[in-house]
Order: structure tokens, then C-alpha cells, then sequence
């Protein structure tokens, strides 16, 4: 018989080295593996996380890739996993398989202007894709980051987000649904900051990652500045639960998430994303 | 392949418990067909007495029933709720267990079994549908891969279809053309049965070769093919032959599916009857002190709510659009994911839905009214 | 042409626009800034004066007892503030707030709204153009209205 591949249903145990709350619900979690070399990743690729005694699911990467043994994961509580995730601390056990699924195009932006649409939590599948991008800088066109949240507490990263804002090579543009004051900066939902913002729509791929509803709205708002759906990366969320392609939990129309996802090209999914309860 | 490959040879009931007596010895576990709870079930077999000899079945929409024949053939019957699924891909498994100690925290894989399964009165279905798992499981789930490791396979013509089959129109039986060791052709114009045997691999003809046997005659060919004709113009179903997928794809809001959903008690026999259907989800369990761990593996279904959960609430809350995932996943969906049709005509779904849908007449309808 | 209308022909809203009607416009518009905090709009008021902002961001709020004053909307450069003068009664119904220091030009909405009727052709070309905003508005209200980040438990 062949040599026996590793079983990618079995989770490595690794640790918690440190938690930091984002805010409310929200935590990142930096784990630490006696794995070597470390796994790495690509940007837009997730872990399945095992809250030992509770269960697993899917969570992206949210750390740099250039920092393959500082693993970070940012979690928010909406299940009884995540929310023991969210519990854990520095030094708990979790388990951890992956990393599963596609990553963004970043090879594709090479040369390019590149923008990049986060709703919610959704800048946290991004925010790899961004160290990526910052990180060749010399590689890519006019970089673009368009952030929406709920509200003004909601916005992650929010230190991280200040340093970026400074820069000269990269615009920030943030927004949030609603506000009281003192909020002092936009508030609208983030199709408004894609209406304001000025792109090259030739030149322009659009990485895109939000709640599903959100990243049609945005695909939408994309196309109608005319970049072509054949430019439009999405992150998909559906129900991830081998991270292998074998459990049929995530599909959506003939895609299994885990395996074809959870970044794909809007060109690939827009109708499917037309039918409800698909 | 030799010239005793493609010969056909003829073995009687004495011939074939010594087949399976061969088999025993090589320390295969011998599963087959048997009669149980008054249906045909796959479990183990010491003998050809334990098959279900002199039984048949009567299946329709909804509908399953023992009848007795007035001969004593071995398989003069059609499938069950039952496939062979179970033994390669089972109902429940568990994965790992863990134990965690103050400091540590340790987790072992479950000792998965690893004993030669032999396989009796294997249907053209059957095999068709052991090759579509493979393609979905073989390479990515490594539980699967050692399970099928060392398999015999004893096919077995189907000359019996029962009134919910439509393997013909799937191209997938009666005649089993690949994927076996052995296949038998069941005689019944003699009392007790002989069967006219051909082999496929070194496997099988090794185990001719140990058991009692005789060229098959001209007449016992023509009888074996005749049955085989009978077989594929007797199937009680019939898959419309268009191209299934962009019909199903044309067709996603086709209000067919409302009446369907009227129906449909989204009870996932049809998925836990299916041969093919591979959905599994998994369990954790801990014990009350948190300390002993695991995590298990079972058999889900595409009806149920949890299955599409997504943070909040389901992807497909109605029984419409459930209905809708398992039909075009089985038809139109799994060809482009797994470069093969998911269904092989078995008509399982058919006879164990409690309410008796048909997934030939819900396909038809759609096409009647998508070509008007 | 005059140095309004210029900036007239210039703004997103009235890209494109035939020289003839930006001139017809031209004749119903003034320069206005606004310091930050200064009002705009206010909820109530007669909607008699329009803005093309050109910059500086605007705050379209409503004061909510108990909850401090509640942002719906923030509009910048090349925007749009006011549409309430579109229809009757002609009156806000937020209040518009500079955040920044903004440079606007304010359109006499009777103004307009005489010359539009004067001249039809006029008038469709610029309901066409309002409309095209209160639509994309019409969206944005309603997917904030979604609260798609809640966590919907």
C-alpha cells in the first residue's frame, strides 16, 4: 500500500500563547504549535478549531503569512464553539486542522490596483491578504481598503486600522451603519465608500469578504463602476465542517466551499448567489 | 487477460458455499444478503443458507414486501434498504479520543479494522455505486481508503428488478460490466439454481480454480444473456433521458418543487438508503469531568435544518429548497464536483419514501413543463 | 461661461449636462461655507436651499431623547445634501451638520423647480438625475436597514 497520507480529520493540539479582545465578542487568539516546520499559509485560507468537548469550525487566518509561527485566528462569539473559542486562555489547549480552502488571487494583483471591501468580521480574512500586499508593495498598482461595521464600537483592528490610515501607499476609507456621536467619520453602509471611491476599473481587482449579503451589494456596486465580475473575489461562508470536500455540508450549486472556496471569483458564483435557500 | 477471463463457467449451489467456504479460509469476513426484520438486509454469511433462498421482493412508491417464490433461487431478488455503503463508509464511526490531564492533553486515533471483506451478490448498482463513493472518499478520506483496501468482490447479474428500479436508464446495470472479482449469472430455469460464472481478476480465478466447475454450455449463455434482457426491459422505472443537469440548473425556481415540498417530510430515508450518499457530520463529546474526550462521525442528511447552518440560522430553512439540494446534487450538481452522476438507478429512494416521491416522476415533471 | 457654472458642469450630479441647462442652472445657484457644527439643514425648516457639496463631509442626523443625536447618513464631495425640496411640503426632515469645513453650492429650489417647469425637457433631465441618487440612496437605507454584522441569534 501506498505510504499512509497524515489524516487530515485528526486536529494537531496546539496553545493558546496569547488572547487580545477586539471588541464586543470578538477576540483574536495567536496560538502556538509544537509543529515544524509550521504549516504556513495562504491569505484567505482557514483552520478548522476545536474547542475540546464542544466542537469545530471553520476559522479563517487573520495573522500575516510572513509570520508562519504566529498563527491568528479572530473569532467572534455567535455559537457554543465559537463561544468557548472565544473563553479560552493563554495556555489553553485547542485543536487545529488546516489550513483548508482557496486563497485570494495575489498573485493575479500583481501590477494592479487593488481594493479591498470588508464588512464586519469580514476584515479579518482580509487583513492577511493586506500584510501580503503591504508587505511586496513595490508589487502592485494603487492599494484600497474600504471597511464597513456596524457600529463604531464594532470596528476591528482599530489601532492596526490608525497606523494604515498614515500611510501614503495605501488608502483607508472606513464607515459604519450606525452612530451616535462623537463618531466623527462616515456613516453609511459600504457601498457608499465603493460609490465615493475613484478606481482604474481596468486595472482594478476587488477582494471582497463580509456577510453574504453585504458582498452582493458590494459586487453590485463594483459592477456598476465597471469592473468586471471576472475581478471579483468573494469569501464565501457556508457550513465547513471536513475543511476536505467529503462531508457535503458547504455546497453551494455544484461548489464545495471548503474545498473550491471559500475565496472564489464572483464571475463563478453570482447566479448561484441569485437563488435563495440554494 | 487469459482466455479462462472471459469464459464463462458454470458452478451449482455446492460449488458456490465452497467459494465461500475459500473465501473464509483467506480470512475474509463474508457479508451478503439475508433475510431480516422481513426485508433483505447485508449482514454476515456462514452459508448460502443464510441468504434469503426462495425469497422476492415486491417494491413500488412507499412500498416493500417479502413474497416467497416457487423456486429455491439465491437472488431472485432485488435490492434493499441495505447497501454495501454501510461496511466502507458506516453509519457511525468514531474518529479519535483524547485524554486531558492538568498539563497534557493527548489524542489517539480509534483503531480502524482492517479484515478482508468479501462481498456476495454484489448488484450492477451496487458496484456502480461503490465506484462513485470511491471517487468522492478514496483519495481525501483516509478511514475509507483502508476499508477498501482488500475487498472480494462476488457480483451478481441482476435478472429480478423490482418495480422501482431504473438502473438501465442510468447506465449502471443490470449486467455488471467492471468493479468485481467473480460475477454469477443465476440460473433459475434449474431447481436448485446454477450460475454461470465469469472472472474478472487473478483473485477470482484463483477461487474458480479451487471450487468445482464446468464450461458453460451454449444453451446456459443464451439462457444467462436472455435473463439479462428480461432484466434491463422489466426495470419498473424510467430515467427521462435528456441531459439531466442543465435542466435541473434551468430550472431551480420551478414551482414543482412547491408541490414536492408538500409532500416531503423531509425524513432523510432517501439519503439513508442511498448507496451514494456520502454527507457525514461530526460529534464531540466529552465526559462530565471534561477529561475524557472524543469525537465521532456519522451519516447526515441534507433534510435535516442543522445541515446548512451557518452562524444564525439555516441556509435552507424549507423543505423546497432541501429537496431541491438533494435532487440537483444527485443529478446535476455531483457531475461537476466529482466528474460522475450520484444516482445509479437503484430506486431506493423510490420504495423507502414514506410518501412515495418518485425522483424519475419529479424529474420528468420538470422537464414536461420546461419544454413546453 | 461664469465661474459657478463651471463648477456647476463639474460636479458628478450634473456630468454631461447640456451647456444650455447648466447655464439655466447657473442662474438659481450661490457659493456657501459652513464651519464645523454649523447647521445646514435643519429638521423642520423650509427646504428652499439645495447643496452640490465640494468638500468637507456633512452629517445627516436626528436627535433621539436618551440616545444622543443618531447619525443616518454622512455626505462628502460630490454629493448630494437635500432632496426634501423635490416634493411637498418642502421641508427637511434631518438635520444636515458640517463635521468639517465645507465648501458647498447652494441651488434655490424654487428656483429650480420654476425653470423645470418651464422647460419640461429640462425638468426630466434633472428628475432623471435625482431620481438615479434617491434610488442608490433607496438601497443604502434599506441594506443598513438589514443590520447584515448583527449576529441575528
Amino acid at each position: 500500500m501506498d505510504v499512509p497520507l497524515p489524516d487530515p480529520l485528526r486536529p494537531r493540539i496546539a496553545r493558546v500563547r496569547s488572547t487580545h479582545r477586539e471588541g464586543p465578542e470578538v477576540c483574536t487568539l495567536e496560538l502556538e504549535t509544537d509543529q515544524d516546520p509550521p504549516a504556513g499559509f495562504a491569505p484567505g485560507q482557514f483552520n478548522m478549531l476545536t474547542a475540546f468537548g464542544v466542537g469545530e469550525v471553520p476559522i479563517s487566518f487573520s495573522g500575516d503569512p510572513a509570520e508562519p509561527r504566529r498563527v491568528r485566528h479572530t473569532v467572534r462569539a455567535v455559537g457554543a464553539v465559537s463561544s468557548a473559542l472565544v473563553r479560552l486562555h493563554a495556555g489553553a489547549p485547542l485543536g487545529v486542522r488546516g489550513p483548508f480552502g482557496t486563497g485570494w488571487p495575489l498573485p493575479e494583483a500583481a501590477g494592479r490596483d487593488v481594493v479591498l471591501i470588508a464588512g464586519g468580521l469580514g476584515i479579518a480574512p482580509l487583513r492577511p491578504a493586506l500584510y501580503q500586499l503591504l508587505g511586496a508593495r513595490s508589487r502592485y498598482g494603487r492599494l484600497t481598503l474600504l471597511y464597513g461595521a456596524r457600529g463604531p464600537r464594532d470596528i476591528l483592528f482599530r489601532r492596526e486600522l490608525d497606523a494604515w490610515r498614515t500611510r501614503t501607499d495605501l488608502t483607508v476609507e472606513m464607515t459604519v451603519d450606525h452612530a451616535a456621536r462623537p463618531w466623527h467619520g462616515h456613516v453609511g453602509v459600504v457601498t457608499t465608500l465603493i460609490e465615493r471611491a475613484r478606481f482604474d476599473a481596468q486595472r482594478t481587482l476587488a477582494l471582497v469578504c463580509g456577510p453574504e449579503i453585504m458582498m452582493r451589494f458590494a459586487a453590485e456596486a463594483l459592477g456598476a463602476g465597471g469592473i468586471a465580475p471576472e475581478a471579483i473575489f468573494l469569501s464565501l461562508e457556508r457550513n465547513m465542517h471536513c475543511g476536505i470536500g467529503t462531508c457535503g455540508h458547504c455546497q453551494l450549486g455544484g461548489l464545495l466551499v471548503c474545498r473550491d472556496g471559500p475565496v472564489v471569483r464572483y464571475a463563478r458564483v453570482r447566479d448561484a448567489l441569485r437563488v435563495r435557500e440554494l | 487477460m487469459s482466455s479462462q477471463m472471459n469464459s464463462a463457467h458454470v458452478i451449482d449451489v455446492t460449488g458456490f458455499n465452497h467459494l465461500l467456504g475459500w473465501l473464509g479460509e483467506r480470512g475474509y469476513r463474508i457479508v451478503g444478503p439475508t433475510v431480516r426484520d422481513g426485508a433483505i438486509a447485508y449482514d454476515d454469511l456462514a452459508g448460502a443458507g443464510d441468504l434469503p433462498r426462495g425469497w422476492t421482493d415486491e417494491q413500488a412508491p412507499g412500498h416493500y414486501r417479502l413474497r416467497r417464490r416457487n423456486d429455491t433461487a439465491l437472488f431472485g431478488y432485488a435490492v434493499g434498504a441495505h447497501s454495501y455503503k454501510r461496511f466502507f463508509h458506516p453509519p457511525w464511526e468514531a474518529l479519535w479520543h483524547a485524554r486531558r490531564e492538568p498539563e497534557t492533553l493527548q489524542a489517539q486515533d480509534e483503531p480502524s479494522s482492517t479484515q478482508r471483506l468479501a462481498l456476495i451478490g454484489v448488484r450492477a448498482c451496487e458496484i456502480r455505486a461503490i465506484a462513485i463513493q470511491d471517487r468522492v472518499l478514496l483519495e481525501r478520506d483516509p478511514q475509507y481508503r483502508a476499508r477498501r483496501a482488500e475487498v472480494f468482490i462476488v457480483a451478481v447479474n441482476c435478472t429480478t428488478p423490482s418495480g422501482t428500479c431504473f438502473c438501465a436508464s442510468m447506465q449502471a446495470g443490470p449486467q455488471v460490466s467492471t468493479g468485481f472479482d467473480v460475477v454469477l449469472t443465476e440460473l433459475c430455469s434449474a431447481d436448485p439454481p446454477v450460475f454461470v460464472v465469469r472472472v474478472a481478476t487473478a483473485a477470482g480465478r484463483e477461487a474458480l480454480t479451487a471450487i468445482t466447475h464446468r464450461a458453460a454450455t451454449e444453451t446456459e449463455m443464451a439462457v444467462a444473456e436472455s435473463a439479462l434482457r428480461y432484466a434491463a426491459e422489466h426495470m419498473g422505472r424510467q430515467m427521462p433521458g435528456a441531459d439531466l443537469a442543465p435542466l435541473l440548473r434551468r430550472n431551480l425556481e420551478h414551482p414543482r418543487w412547491n408541490a414536492v415540498a408538500e409532500r416531503c417530510l423531509a425524513c432523510g430515508n432517501c439519503t439513508a438508503v442511498c448507496p451514494t450518499c456520502f454527507c457525514t457530520t461530526v460529534e464531540d463529546t466529552s465526559d462530565l469531568s471534561g477529561r475524557a474526550l472524543s469525537r465521532s462521525r456519522r451519516w447526515d442528511s441534507c433534510f435535516t435544518a442543522e445541515f446548512s447552518y451557518v452562524h444564525g440560522g439555516s441556509v435552507r430553512p424549507s423543505t423546497r429548497a432541501r429537496y431541491r439540494q438533494w435532487m440537483t446534487h444527485k443529478l446535476a450538481t455531483w457531475p461537476e464536483q466529482f466528474g460522475t452522476s450520484g444516482c445509479v438507478g437503484c430506486g431506493r429512494c423510490i420504495t423507502w419514501c414514506p410518501v412515495g416521491i418518485d425522483i424519475t416522476e419529479e424529474l420528468a415533471a420538470l422537464g414536461a413543463d420546461s419544454a413546453a | 461661461m461664469e465661474p459657478l457654472e463651471h463648477i456647476i458642469a463639474a460636479h458628478p450630479l450634473f456630468a454631461g449636462l447640456r451647456p444650455e441647462y447648466t447655464h439655466l442652472i447657473g442662474g438659481c445657484v450661490h457659493n456657501m461655507r459652513f464651519e464645523p457644527g454649523e447647521f445646514l439643514l435643519q429638521h423642520g425648516a423650509p427646504a428652499a436651499e439645495f447643496y452640490l457639496l465640494r468638500h468637507g463631509r456633512v452629517a445627516l442626523a436626528l436627535g433621539a431623547p436618551g440616545r444622543g443625536t443618531l447619525t443616518v447618513q454622512t455626505l462628502g464631495p460630490g454629493e448630494l445634501l437635500g432632496v426634501s425640496w423635490l416634493v411637498t411640503p418642502y421641508r427637511w426632515m434631518y438635520d444636515a451638520q458640517a463635521l468639517e469645513p465645507v465648501g458647498a453650492i447652494a441651488i434655490d429650489a424654487a428656483c429650480l423647480r420654476a425653470k423645470s417647469e418651464a422647460d419640461h425637457d429640462l425638468g426630466f433631465e434633472l428628475a432623471q438625475r435625482f431620481m438615479a441618487v434617491l434610488v442608490r440612496r433607496l438601497h443604502a437605507a434599506r441594506l443598513q436597514l438589514l443590520d447584515v454584522y448583527g449576529t441575528h441569534r
